[in-house]
């Protein structure tokens, strides 16, 4: 497999590679297991090879870029992790177990979340809803939560409390209102808030900022790296070459389906990232 | 620690605008409301010497339209998920012949249950069908409505089956509950267990979230393909609680029972507020739907239409409701 050949081994970085955060360097512990692991996916439909054995690995604490050109296989990749979409070929070990019934609801139960690049929020339900969207807490003990009884009022209660805390400003809009009248970084701020709640190993974002201005952007940044602080793997989706080498530790580049070239940040520049994205700049082969 | 923080006059502009699109959805959920107070009051006026407002005249006009009520509620959630049930009036009419027939020799309990389990089994094998084939729910409850069509027609040879069963007659038909009329009853059940389904469990927030955002339900993992087979198991098991109250109302079953229900429950749904595009349902609005144009049929009545007046007049009233639920189609 020529392909495997051409990624550098991105071993378990001893340290997150990046200096300026020494709160990370010093909570992210040096685990040998990778919070995320994928091998080998493969996905196509039909005649559209959106995936060819691509491999992604991330560490517990770790800020982990994905980067590509549109249709490079970034969505397909992440869909295939969180067990939204079934792969062909290639297994996915979260904390080095292998995820087997592959469903969304199995890879949720094992702390994998995910910001959808369409958010997969519910427009016609409340925003409370959508944050607890397939987990909602029910009343009562085991026979009686059969029923499924709503904690309307806890929810309601926890979802201001996790928007306040991950500084969504509804501007006047209650956690009963519709997503639906909220605007797209609002709507976007529910998706990624939803995320960081839930993620317990890792979470993955499909352009978290895609429709986020400068401050709220700068707001899912500092999110990120909460969540790097909490030991939890994060995968960041951009197109923003800035963003990435600001935010992330490594980044893993793909091109045609493929994951061709994994490397820390500090060893790349921009314009070396465009170059392996465009295919101006083929990574060094080992083997 | 909200980095987002507007200033003073902008937040409560902000403030403004989310309180007026609440008053705006409240005031939109009011509208099935006002729209049966007001052809009540106009033909409580109009038809003040016909008695319309009399209070048998109300009863017999709820018990008139106990059957459509029903499904309408139990459709709340069919459309609410985003599915269509096309079947609903021909498994109105298996189901009372059926009932008819085995009441004719066994007890009522065995004639009920044999009602209720063709409603299951015909709910059970639209929502399978749908599920595994991946076909519109459209397409396959097309084939199912006639199928039953089919069925109701060969069952009796077309000829009507008399109810002589006191016990079932009283419990779906002519009896009460100390002094609420057992359809009253029958109604006011469905009513509450349907609405408190539909908006305090974790399972009507699922159905509403399978039909307003399939994506979006599949992502989170909520279990899509049981909500979308209990969606067309509840309208046909209420079409077949339907089946059995003609039954006991009319006293007998003929096999075109049910068939001009469909038009007219889809009809109730909307007016109600249930979108027929999913994600939207309202149990008592389907209930006030129903009644709405019951009460539409019944004054059209006593103003001296005849029948085929009635029909274009009824079917005036359920173009226009359904062109409004279409109007509000999400972009
Ligand atoms: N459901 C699908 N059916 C058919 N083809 C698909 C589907 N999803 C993705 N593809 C194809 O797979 C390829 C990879 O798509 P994917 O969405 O993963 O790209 P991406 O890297 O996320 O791109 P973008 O940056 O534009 O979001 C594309 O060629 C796309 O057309
Ligand atoms: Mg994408």
């Amino acid at each position: 497999m020529s392909e495997a050949s051409a990624q550098p081994a991105a071993g378990p970085p001893s340290a997150p590679a990046r200096t300026a955060n020494p709160a990370a360097t010093a909570t992210a512990p040096s685990q040998a297991v990778p919070a995320l692991e994928a091998e080998g996916l493969s996905k196509s439909f039909g005649a559209v090879r959106a995936l060819e054995e691509a491999n992604l690995t991330v560490w517990p604490g770790q800020v982990l870029g994905l980067v590509g050109d549109n249709g490079a296989g970034k969505s397909t990749l992440v869909k295939c992790v969180s067990g939204r979409l079934h792969p062909d070929r290639g297994t996915v070990r979260v904390a080095g177990e292998v995820l087997r019934a592959r469903s969304p609801e199995v890879a949720r139960a094992r702390g994998i979340e995910v910001v959808y690049q369409n958010l997969a929020l519910v427009d016609s339900l409340d925003i409370a809803t959508n944050l607890f969207l397939g987990r909602e807490p029910v009343l009562g003990p085991r026979p009686f939560s059969w029923l499924g009884f709503l904690r309307t009022r806890q929810m309601r209660q926890e979802a201001a409390r996790v928007l306040r805390e991950v500084g969504v400003d509804l501007r006047g809009a209650s956690v009963a209102d519709p997503v639906e009248q909220l605007s797209g970084g609002q709507r976007q701020g529910i998706a990624v808030g939803r995320a960081v709640v839930w993620g317990q190993k890792v979470v993955l974002m499909d352009e978290p900022s895609a429709a986020l201005g400068v401050e709220q952007t700068r707001h899912v940044h500092d999110l990120i790296r909460r969540l790097r602080d909490r030991g939890v793997g994060v995968v960041l989706i951009s197109h923003n070459m800035q963003e990435v080498m600001q935010v992330c530790d490594h980044v893993t580049v793909m091109r045609a389906g493929r994951t061709i070239v994994t490397v820390p940040v500090s060893e790349v520049s921009g314009e070396m990232l465009v170059g392996y994205i465009t295919g101006a700049i083929e990574p060094r082969s080992d083997g | 620690m909200s980095v987002l923080t507007g200033t003073g006059t902008s937040q409560s502009a902000d403030a403004r605008a989310a309180r007026r699109a609440r008053l705006g959805r409240g005031a939109r959920a009011l509208i099935p409301y006002a729209g049966f107070a007001l052809i009540f009051v106009v033909f409580a006026i109009v038809l003040r010497s016909h008695g319309f407002a009399s209070g048998s005249n109300l009863e017999s006009i709820v018990e008139q339209n106990a059957s459509i009520a029903i499904m309408a509620m139990g459709y709340a959630f069919t459309l609410g998920a985003g599915e269509i049930d096309l079947s609903i009036g021909s498994t109105v009419a298996v189901v009372a012949l059926t009932t008819a027939l085995v009441l004719e020799q066994q007890p009522a309990w065995a004639g009920v249950l044999v009602g209720l389990a063709i409603g299951l089994g015909v709910g059970l094998v639209n929502g399978l069908l749908t599920v595994l084939l991946r076909v519109p729910s459209f397409l396959i409850t097309l084939g199912m409505m006639s199928v039953l069509a089919g069925i109701a027609e060969a069952l009796t040879n077309l000829q009507s089956v008399a109810v002589t069963n006191n016990a079932f007659n009283g419990v779906f038909g002519s009896g009460s509950l100390g002094p609420v009329p057992s359809l009253f009853v029958w109604v006011g059940a469905v009513l509450v267990v349907a609405q408190v389904v539909l908006r305090r469990t974790r399972y009507g927030r699922h159905v509403l979230a399978v039909g307003g955002g399939r994506e979006a339900a599949v992502s989170t993992g909520i279990r899509v393909r049981s909500v979308r087979v209990s969606a067309l198991v509840i309208s046909a098991v209420s079409a077949a609680l339907a089946g059995l109250l003609y039954a006991g109302r009319l006293q007998g079953a003929a096999y075109t029972l049910g068939s001009t229900d469909l038009l007219t429950v889809i009809a109730a749904a909307i007016i109600g507020g249930t979108s027929l595009f999913g994600g939207k349902a309202s149990v008592p609005g389907a209930l006030v739907g129903a009644l709405l144009l019951g009460m539409l049929q019944e004054g059209l009545i006593l103003m001296g239409l005849g029948v085929p007046d009635q029909l274009i007049a009824e079917g005036v009233v359920v173009v226009v409701a359904v062109a409004v639920g279409l109007r509000e189609r999400p972009e």
